[in-house]
């Protein structure tokens, strides 16, 4: 079992032939991952790895004679909202979103019509995820054999403002044999597709996943809302959170941002300090070190 | 980015909002034509990025315009928090009624505008909500639908306005909210929202903030109405060299990303550190083990040996760096052993010792045996994903302590 994906997903490539988004799509065919076409306007009738370009979405999905999965969308920040719109029209429920610098304004607006059309969006600012050797969607792991390396199939679920640290994490989790059922890099940008607390159904609802680990960061109400979701539902699974950046709770780091756009310190409310206290009253564990996470998971799901 | 606040003025005014007569000047002589032209008593107010203008003394009130050009050429030149003023702004003295507070911010988890407004302006907002909250109206917009002033209407009316009050007051909002999405604001805020004696509704003093992703197409506002330069960025605090030149050295080649930061550090132990969240996780993790990081770097993509040995040099420049710790999260996009060759580089440029100025080298992922291997040869000291991210910052740590005893 997994969340999201499994190994029937198709989906597409927005951007296709780029630099990254061609590297990003041989990773992805590498590792099992059903990409049925791509799409650069111009572009039609050359071919990306032995996967066809087209023109626009609806000749991509037209070419592939059924209803398409999903999209990566890995195209200029001034354009993606146009071709995250076109995704949303032909009719793709999954959307990731590799670009980054994009105006939280155009952010909203595609999440609003993702909402509208029962879809879902992750990222932006973000590397996709993955569900270990059923299929990857998205630059996360980088080429299949380093991502077999970090990802082993297993019981825990991760969410992640980072996509390196995805990885990381996934990777000792691995080496700990407790693996991963799915890793999401959910994205660094103020506004993102989908928070923690609005994947957590999807992880509570899957056999497979025991346990949930999330890396955190300061800046946002992002890990106040999993709080309440926590509070408010009596959740199975046990989380183990990791909150980096608690440097920039110095008072000369004020209104500075560090990382990702999203990581700065605004208020009281969201500085590191303020949101490690939010989470253990929720009774979400934080560890203090990066290597405690392993080790955090095992007794939880033990005991 | 910030604006200030006869930035602010001219923003809310070009959304079609009714302001006061005002002036921007930068002199004396610019003040004293300002309250003639307006007339009657008025206030001088000094225009820096910062709070607190009022207790500083950066606000004054002159009966003449005579007196309204020696209050300017004193706020002119009074420094408030470190800032020196752009200029001043004169503004009318105006008989108020009542003050109400209109304005609209993001709510991140909606992922919606959200209009708030209160009948208790001139106060700060946050301090009204938590005091009276039934004095706080909130409504979300879409972001896709047209904004309908009625939406506003309903803001307003759940603080209990009504009358001619409440008809004033709506257009103010709603063009405030489409103010908020057409401009790419952060925040929009007018506080006060002056109801005068004659019924009238003025913005007396705005606040606004623009995404900085949105600059770029925000050029006609910035650029061309408010003639803002392109490089008048409005960083927190100036840049320092170190800031400028790893900056200039990442604009230099399109490859892969470097940036370095040193404000609020000066410790001994430089790091050439990635990537986004790896770069924080790694900060804390020196930190908190007794270590003092000189800088903060991230590396990001896939940089040429050149843009890593330029940060590795200009880290390794800085005033009391012993050492440099050469760290990252797994990489799969970065290659170990491009990173490698380039802070070996840099050492050798600087006639320093690899083996020795390099604490740690802890870069695991695409390419890491190639990158090993450069390692071995020059005897740096690394390690491989078996070792995490805070043990190899530990090891950093004890070495440059080490060196210190």
């Amino acid at each position: 079992m997994s969340i999201l994906l499994d190994k029937d997903f198709t989906f597409i490539v927005q951007g296709i032939t780029g630099r990254e988004a061609v590297n990003l799509t041989r990773e992805c065919l590498d590792y099992g991952s059903n990409v049925v076409g791509g799409v650069t306007p111009g572009r039609k009738g050359r071919e990306v790895h032995g996967v066809p370009v087209f023109d626009t979405v609806e000749q991509a999905v037209e070419n592939h004679g059924s209803p398409v999965d999903g999209s990566v969308v890995t195209v200029p920040p001034a354009f993606t909202k146009d071709a995250v719109f076109e995704a949303l029209e032909a009719g793709m429920k999954l959307i990731v979103i590799v670009t980054e610098r994009i105006p939280r304004g155009d952010v909203a607006e595609m999440v609003e019509l993702a909402d509208s059309k029962g879809a879902r969006i992750i990222g932006p600012n973000c590397l996709g995820l993955i569900v270990p050797e059923v299929c990857k969607m998205g630059g996360i792991g980088g080429p299949a054999k380093d991502a077999a390396k970090a990802y082993a199939p297993g019981s825990v679920g991760v969410m992640s403002r980072s996509g390196g640290m995805t990885t990381e994490i996934s990777s000792s989790l691995t080496a700990a044999g407790l693996g991963v059922s799915t890793a999401i890099s959910i994205g660094g940008d103020a506004i993102i597709g989908s928070t923690y607390a609005e994947l957590m159904p999807f992880f509570e609802a899957d056999e497979q996943t025991k346990a949930i680990v999330i890396y955190t960061e300061p800046g946002g109400r992002m890990e106040a809302q999993l709080s309440e979701w926590v509070s408010e539902n009596d959740s199975r699974l046990p989380i183990v959170a990791f909150m980096a950046g608690k440097f920039m709770d110095d008072e000369e780091m004020k209104g500075m941002s560090f990382g990702h756009a999203g990581t700065i310190v605004e208020g009281a409310e969201d500085t590191a300090t303020q949101k490690i206290a939010r989470l253990e009253a929720a009774g979400i564990a934080v560890v203090e070190r990066i290597d405690e996470i392993p080790a955090a998971v095992a007794e939880r799901i033990g005991g | 980015m910030r604006f200030y606040e006869f930035e602010s003025r001219k923003i809310v005014e070009l959304a079609g909002i009714p302001v006061t007569e005002y002036g921007f000047c930068k002199t004396a002589d610019e003040a004293k034509a300002a309250a003639e032209r307006i007339g009657g008593p008025v206030v001088v107010k000094s225009q820096v990025l910062t709070g607190g203008r009022m207790k500083a003394g950066g606000v004054k009130f002159a009966d003449s315009p005579e007196e309204a050009a020696a209050l300017a050429e004193e706020i002119l030149q009074l420094e408030i928090n470190g800032h020196i003023p752009r200029g001043v702004l004169v503004d009318p003295k105006a008989q108020v009624k009542q003050e109400y507070y209109a304005g609209v911010v993001w709510d991140g988890t909606a992922k919606r505008p959200l209009m708030l407004f209160s009948d208790m302006g001139g106060i700060d907002i946050e301090e009204v909500a938590e005091k009276h909250p039934d004095h706080v109206g909130r409504g979300h917009v879409s972001n896709l639908l047209p904004i309908s002033d009625y939406e506003a209407k309903k803001v307003i009316a759940a603080t209990g306005v009504t009358g001619s009050q409440l008809n004033r007051a709506t257009p103010v909002l709603a063009r405030l909210a489409r103010l908020f999405r057409d401009n790419d604001m952060t925040l929009a805020e007018i506080n006060p929202l002056a109801e005068l004696e004659d019924g009238s509704f003025v913005a007396l003093d705005a606040h606004m903030e623009m995404e900085d992703e949105a600059k770029g197409r925000q050029k006609r506002l910035l650029e061309g109405e408010l003639s803002i330069e392109p490089e008048d960025t409005r960083e927190p605090y100036e840049p320092s060299e170190f800031e400028r030149s790893v900056k200039a050295i990442d604009s230099a080649d399109h490859r892969g990303v470097i940036q370095g930061k040193d404000h609020g550090f000066e410790g001994n132990l430089g790091l050439v550190i990635g990537a986004g969240g790896g770069s924080l996780t790694l900060t804390d993790a020196v930190r908190s083990q007794g270590g003092k990081p000189a800088n903060y770097s991230e590396i990001g993509g896939n940089p040429s040996v050149a843009k890593a040995c330029g940060l590795a040099k200009e880290v390794l420049g800085k005033e009391g760096v012993e050492k440099i710790a050469v760290m990252m999260s797994i990489v799969s996009n970065t290659r170990v052993d491009i990173v490698a060759r380039g802070v070996i580089k840099a050492c050798l440029e600087l006639d320093k010792d690899p083996a020795e100025t390099i604490a740690i080298f802890r870069i695991p992922g695409a390419w890491e045996e190639e990158g090993f291997k450069i390692l071995d040869k020059y005897g740096v000291e690394y390690c491989d994903r078996s070792v995490s991210m805070w043990e190899a910052a530990g090891r950093a740590v004890a070495k440059i302590q080490g060196a210190e005893a």
